[in-house]
């Protein structure tokens, strides 16, 4: 009882500070061109930070004394550019290659360009704090990065009117930022599983054993509960590695972004966005005469067909884009949940918040694990749909 | 226009590079996979779910076999008893007409015995007579030879010998 009560009123606390939290925020985005005397703790930069992608793979700490590895940066601007994102010291330095600097803010990659009247035709100059002379820089109009950047580097230094939204150049980054790393680990993981349950299978005569025991009733389940009812018994092994590769793919990435200090692969939208495409790639080109006909010639009243065509071939898009949207906003959410219950710890800024938030965030996590098989099973199983629906034989 | 593009949160802002790297990838997975995992792994499971049929259907077939196999016993050995049955009942009837001929037979020469010991009994009766006749014919001679010789004698002498020769007759 005593303890239930001591969990409300924390539960309580917590809430309170939450709900006062966005006032003292927005009070901070009125003044920001003075120091914040607002002591408040606002965990939104830090967990967007920990969702985003980066150009290093992090682990803890801060700045120089942080534990982190660094990752190759991979550059389009003008010819190809490689080098280590530890050159950016985590953002202190800026990394001259060719005729170009670049540098590295809140995880993106800004082209530093020369400098050019900003407002009024008047030249701006950005110093940046505590650094020698010869890291003094300037910026173009169009490449100077957001506000949140001259905040952090001008204040102090009124050369610029801030408060002004800014747009910023950034070069093709083709580089292999932690998420991208974090894709090639899952795919070793992945493949080393798989050739290996395969290669058993010839070695003991296909009697599953050990590992591929474990294995061959998920890739039974996605061949028997997700393909053949979906796909239909005669159709269904033709994409049969299509769906297994995407169940696993997501499944073990959902899985690696579980772990403390993983990548936030699946949570990302550009992979979600990657899958859902594959995926309409292959409804669009196995979709036989009768889905198209449906598209293009559907079943309705001559006078009812100018609107239904559109509507139908949104239909082709909107599927995916729900594909993309789910599991993006489902895995990027629960990681949300959990970041912010660690972040009640800090906003609270007592320690005493620390157990709840704690069996809180351990309770979340179990459910996480449960959503990384649902998401992946979702995603596999709706993918199963939509290729039925484009090879299913009309009568 | 630089603003609306600010205005988007970075979170659902997809990234070329990793739009890029995901996709190569993703591809190189499947690639990969389908040829050194799924492909071995389905054809395993198929092969075992194949053969697990077969060995099932052959256990049904061989059951049925047997339950085949016992019914024609069963059949064979139910035709072997109606014929054990039928072969009784035939050397049964065999047995009863043998002893009904034989008893009969053995009637017939019995009356035919007896029709032959009846008429050789007569026969013998018809000669015994014939002889008896003979005999007493003789005897009638002798007792009348006698007599007339006892006569001739004595007159008590006489009786006493007709009844002598009568008594003799007696015992003959």
């Amino acid at each position: 009882m005593l303890k239930n009560l001591i969990l409300l009123f924390l539960l309580f606390t917590a809430s309170v500070v939450m709900a006062n939290e966005p006032q003292a925020h927005a009070e901070n985005s009125t003044h920001n061109t003075e120091e914040t005397k607002d002591e408040s703790y606002d965990p939104v930069p830090v967990i967007m930070h920990h969702i985003a992608d980066a150009h290093e793979w992090h682990f803890w700490g801060e700045g120089e004394n942080s534990a982190s590895i660094p990752l190759p940066v991979i550059l389009l601007d003008g010819g190809l550019k490689m080098f280590s994102s530890s050159k950016f010291h985590h953002g202190h330095d800026l990394v001259k290659s060719n005729d170009k600097e670049y540098m590295l803010y809140h995880n993106k990659i800004y082209t530093v360009g020369e400098s050019i009247p900003i407002a009024k035709d008047s030249t701006v100059k950005i110093i940046r704090k505590g650094q020698e002379e010869d890291s003094t820089f300037s910026y173009t109009l169009a490449n100077i990065p957001t506000k949140d950047f001259l905040h952090d580097y001008v204040v102090g230094h009124k050369e610029l009117e801030l408060g002004t939204y800014v747009a910023s150049a950034k070069p093709l980054d083709f580089s292999i930022t932690k998420n991208v790393a974090g894709i090639f680990l899952a795919i070793l993981i992945i493949f080393l599983i798989f050739t290996s349950v395969a290669r058993s299978y010839k070695k003991n005569g296909g009697i599953p054993k050990k590992l591929t025991g474990w294995m061959e009733p998920l890739v039974l389940f996605v061949r028997d509960d997700i393909a053949k009812p979906n796909i239909g018994e005669k159709k269904y092994k033709k994409f049969l590695p299509f769906l297994l590769t995407i169940f696993f793919f997501i499944w073990v990435l959902n899985l690696l972004g579980l772990i403390p200090g993983g990548a936030n692969v699946t949570g990302n939208i550009a992979v979600t966005l990657v899958l859902a495409v594959v995926t309409m790639i292959v409804v669009a080109i196995n979709g036989n005469k009768a889905y198209w006909g449906h598209i293009f010639n559907p079943p309705v009243p001559e006078w009812l067909k100018p609107m239904m065509i559109p509507v139908e071939i949104i239909g082709i898009f909107t599927k995916p884009f729900a594909l993309m949207i789910r599991l993006f906003a489902n895995i990027a959410a629960g990681h949300i949940v959990i970041l912010s219950l660690i972040s009640l710890i800090f906003v609270a800024k007592t320690m005493w918040v620390a157990p709840a938030s704690i069996a809180l965030v351990l309770f979340i996590s179990v459910l996480e694990l449960l959503v990384a098989l649902l998401q992946a099973y979702i995603f596999t199983l709706l993918t199963a749909l939509f290729i039925g629906m484009a090879v299913e034989e009309h009568h | 226009m630089n603003t609306v593009l600010l205005e988007i949160n970075p979170l659902v802002l997809p990234s070329i590079g990793l739009i890029f790297w995901s996709a190569v990838s993703f591809i190189i997975l499947l690639v990969l996979l389908r040829k050194f995992a799924w492909k071995p792994i389905l054809t395993a499971v198929n092969e075992r779910e194949e053969s697990i049929t077969n060995a099932l259907n052959s256990a049904e077939e061989a059951k049925k076999e047997m339950a085949n196999l016992t019914s024609s016993n069963e059949r064979l050995l139910n035709e072997a008893r109606e014929e054990r049955d039928a072969l009784m009942k035939e050397a049964r009837e065999m047995k009863a007409e043998i002893v009904a001929k034989a008893k009969e037979e053995a009637q017939g020469e019995g009356e035919k015995m007896i029709a032959n010991a009846k008429a050789t009994i007569e026969m013998e009766r018809k000669s015994a007579i014939a002889d008896l006749k003979n005999q007493v014919a003789t005897l009638s001679i002798d007792i009348a030879e006698k007599v007339v010789k006892g006569t001739l004698t004595g007159d008590d002498k006489q009786k006493a010998l007709v009844n002598e020769l009568v008594e003799e007759v007696n015992l003959n």
